[in-house]
């Protein structure tokens, strides 16, 4: 079966948002874009957008490639992608409310219970802490997929989600490289990304009686995504600060600056849970803060994201979603699940293991595209052996049908062919609203025929254009 | 702001200001090899691994002192901390650790520089040529100076990255002109044979200063002219003085805003009052009376570096740091 193509109908026709595009890309020699392709990597080791690989040897700072071909979402479909983003991230905020506090989805029956008590991102101890303005995913990256010309929601990424640096960054790339399309659409900007997070951040201070302080959390210059964390400080005009920066007093919390001490109100964190505090937490964390779960337990201080999230997005969880939005909200899913066979059902664990051929199968807690297996492209042996790891923890896996990714125009080298894509979007969730900048992240999956976008195993990205109608 | 971020750019600066100073000593190095008599032989390159303060390391990890061993290990060794590699190498991280403090414009003349160093090689500094090389590394010390002047804020940031640029001359200056004096030993006041002569001129002249020297003092070469010149001139900015009035400044601009009176900012003054003050028969009239006096700056100064971390930034508490002397290993940063 050939994959939807997102720029070429199965008719050989161009679809209406590419047609401009189209014609740029049969005009344009390849030299000119292999010259491209190499001033953007410049572009990028200029201003230093890497991330960092260390321990492996070489360079330790790794461009993620970037494809110069954009991809186009029109307007319309962008219109849907954005109320259902906005759904989804809603029920969560109130699911999340919901497993920290009286845990009425249980009881009504909609949510097996254990489900979450057997997962380890469960953190009990949380139970009875309502966070400012009761926002826990304050910053969700929604990962999407376009199947048969259909957006279906992946995950819901709403513990640390990174990449927008890349979103940002690609946009300013592409306008370096070539203005003259930006001339002849109408891109609706992502510039402003920065200002929306800030805004949300502020929102959920929990004072309203100063200007609140607002830093960026890094675990530190030696983190993969280091540049992303500082990036974000830059554009919000906000401290970037280290565990080492910070201490807590009489549960306030404080950083060390020439100055002497400053109080924090809200910290957008980019470290997991466990290394938050080693008071809390893992003991031999040395990249938190001793006390800052005290002081967040007292109400003094806003994290961002909330303590607890990662039962949220774990790949079982992932199922309730349109669950939650009936439960919650008491509407109807914009966006598509994917049909999702979990592993803790007998009927459905059957199904899976008669069907290893056809499926996807996930690890319920892994991440990253590793420990799955893509059943059309394995062998019958890398098949038993998965089976045997699936009998012997059913409620370990999930799996659902090997979807028809869609593809867009991509320079590989050689000249544009079409290629698997996916998009993560970033939704903002503040006290007062949400805010989502119309575009996103596009991963795209440079090897011919492979589904596998992650950057960790030979992904690109891509700049996303939501036009104007 | 931050404190880390505050002693970030602090050793940003010093150590861009580093590599420059140590491609100056280099650069005289080399050219007197170049002289025909025993004008500089290796003792030109013991003192440059003196005033770089890795002489012992050098003798451990290389062993006898040579040209081209000594000026690799100067110029490219990582295992030399204090070589130009390691100080572009270290500035570019405290400066990718800020990179959200500091103007895109500084990023990139530091990161550039890094990219710079890294790729290159013993056989590109060779093909070049050495005096390429040197020029090289002070162009691009200039640019990122040029770059901090030309579009940072003046704000304490600014003011921190400035105290790191002159606290690392102020040593590197005093080291210098104590380790030729070492090593020339005047015996009379006018400059005598042709030895002495280049060396003085080549100490002038990797401080840029050759020029600067006939106009204020007319042709003859006195090492009394030169020690003033680098000690007590207000008007040579790579003289002590010259660092000094500007540490004064810049501590002031910090303490003003801070309506405190940090220790620092005392022994700096103290510092500087004897510079304004001094003059120059004081410490050069008696034997070894400058080795003295330069042995006293280069342990104040870094006493006051270590005092600036006390009151502002990120240093381990403990003891005063005690008086290193010159041929000790210079300060390094102490990661927080």
């Amino acid at each position: 079966m050939t994959p939807y193509d997102e720029m070429t109908a199965s008719d050989g026709s161009v679809r209406e948002a590419y047609r401009e595009l189209e014609h740029w890309l049969t005009s344009t020699s390849v030299e000119t874009f292999q010259n491209k392709r190499k001033e953007a990597d410049l572009l990028f080791r200029r201003l230093g957008i890497t991330f960092a690989v260390y321990g492996e040897g070489g360079d330790p700072e790794r461009l993620i490639p970037y494809d110069v071909v954009p991809r186009v979402i029109t307007g319309a479909e962008w219109g849907a992608m954005e109320k259902g983003m906005e759904q989804r991230v809603k029920a969560i905020n109130a699911f999340l409310n919901d497993v920290y506090g009286d845990q009425q989805i249980f009881r009504a029956g909609h949510i097996p219970r254990d489900i979450i008590e057997a997962n380890d991102a469960f953190v009990p101890s949380m139970m009875g802490v309502t966070p400012p303005a009761g926002i826990y995913a304050h910053i969700a990256g929604v990962d999407m997929v376009k199947a048969d010309g259909e957006f279906y929601v992946l995950e819901d990424n709403v513990r640390t989600p990174s990449g927008v640096s890349y979103m940002m960054g690609n946009r300013e790339a592409e306008m370096r490289l070539f203005p003259s399309l930006f001339r002849q659409h109408r891109v609706r900007p992502v510039d402003h990304y920065a200002d929306f997070l800030r805004d949300t951040l502020r929102s959920v201070s929990p004072y309203k009686d100063h200007d609140p302080k607002v830093v960026v959390m890094t675990p530190g210059r030696f983190n993969s995504a280091y540049f992303e964390h500082a990036f974000l400080a830059d554009r919000m005009g906000i401290e970037l600060v280290e565990g080492a920066d910070l201490f807590v007093r009489d549960e306030v919390v404080y950083m060390r600056t020439t100055r002497g001490p400053q109080r924090v109100d809200v910290m957008y964190r980019r470290l997991d849970d466990e290394f938050l505090d080693p008071q809390a937490f893992r003991k031999d964390s040395l990249l938190g803060v001793p006390g800052l779960v005290s002081a967040y337990r007292a109400g003094n201080i806003a994290i961002a994201n909330a303590i607890g999230n990662g039962v949220a997005d774990d790949k079982a969880i992932y199922v309730y979603v349109p669950e939650m939005i009936r439960f919650y909200l008491g509407e109807e899913p914009i966006l598509n699940n994917v049909p999702t066979y979990m592993g803790r059902r007998d009927d459905e664990l059957k199904y899976i293991l008669e069907h290893l051929d056809e499926l996807v199968v996930k690890e319920v807690h892994g991440s990253g595209g590793y420990g799955m297996l893509v059943g059309p492209a394995s062998t019958r042996a890398e098949q038993d052996a998965y089976a045997e790891r699936i009998k012997a923890d059913p409620t370990g896996f999930i799996a659902q049908p090997t979807l028809a990714l869609s593809t867009c125009p991509t320079f590989v080298g050689s000249g544009v062919a079409p290629r698997h894509v996916d998009l993560r979007p970033f939704v903002l969730s503040g006290a007062d609203r949400v805010r989502i900048v119309p575009g996103g992240l596009t991963r795209v999956a440079l090897k011919e025929g492979s589904l596998v976008v992650n950057s960790s195993q030979g992904g690109g990205t891509k700049d996303t254009w939501v036009l104007e109608d | 702001m931050l404190s880390r971020t505050a002693d970030d750019l602090f050793w940003m600066s010093r150590y861009v200001e580093r590599a420059e100073n140590v491609a100056r000593l280099l650069e005289v190095a080399d050219r007197m090899a170049l002289m025909p008599q025993d004008a500089g032989g290796t003792d030109e390159w013991t003192a440059v691994l003196i005033a770089g303060g890795v002489a012992p390391l050098y003798t451990e990890l290389v062993g006898k002192v040579e040209a081209d061993p000594t000026l690799r290990f100067m110029a490219l060794s990582p295992e030399n901390p204090s070589s130009i590699y390691n100080c572009f190498s270290v500035a570019r991280e405290n400066a990718r650790a800020q990179r959200h403090t500091i103007t895109r414009e500084l990023w990139e003349a530091i990161n550039d520089t890094w990219h710079g160093i890294r790729d290159m090689t013993p056989e590109k500094v060779e093909g070049m040529g050495h005096t390429a090389f040197f020029e090289w590394v002070k162009s691009r010390s200039h640019l990122v100076r040029g770059a901090l002047a030309g579009t940072m804020i003046r704000d304490d940031a600014y003011s921190f990255t400035r105290l790191g640029t002159f606290i690392e001359r102020a040593d590197s200056t005093a080291r210098i002109l104590d380790v030729k004096y070492h090593l020339i030993l005047p015996t009379e006041e006018v400059v005598g044979g042709a030895p002495d002569y280049y060396q003085w001129a080549a100490l002038l002249q990797s401080v840029s200063a050759q020029g600067s020297y006939r106009r204020m003092f007319g042709d003859q070469i006195r090492y009394t002219n030169v020690a003033e010149l680098l000690v007590l001139r207000p008007e040579m900015p790579r003289s002590v003085r010259s660092c000094y009035d500007n540490i004064m400044e810049n501590l002031q601009t910090l303490t003003e805003s801070y309506e405190s009176q940090p220790r620092c900012l005392r022994l700096a003054g103290k510092l500087r009052a004897r510079l304004v003050y001094g003059e120059v028969g004081e410490f050069t009239g008696q034997e070894s009376g400058l080795h003295e006096f330069l042995t006293e700056v280069v342990g104040t100064n870094l006493q006051i570096a270590a005092q600036i971390g006390k009151d502002f930034l990120l240093t381990p508490e403990g003891d005063d740091t005690p008086l290193a002397m010159p041929e000790n290993a210079r300060q390094e940063q102490t990661m927080g």
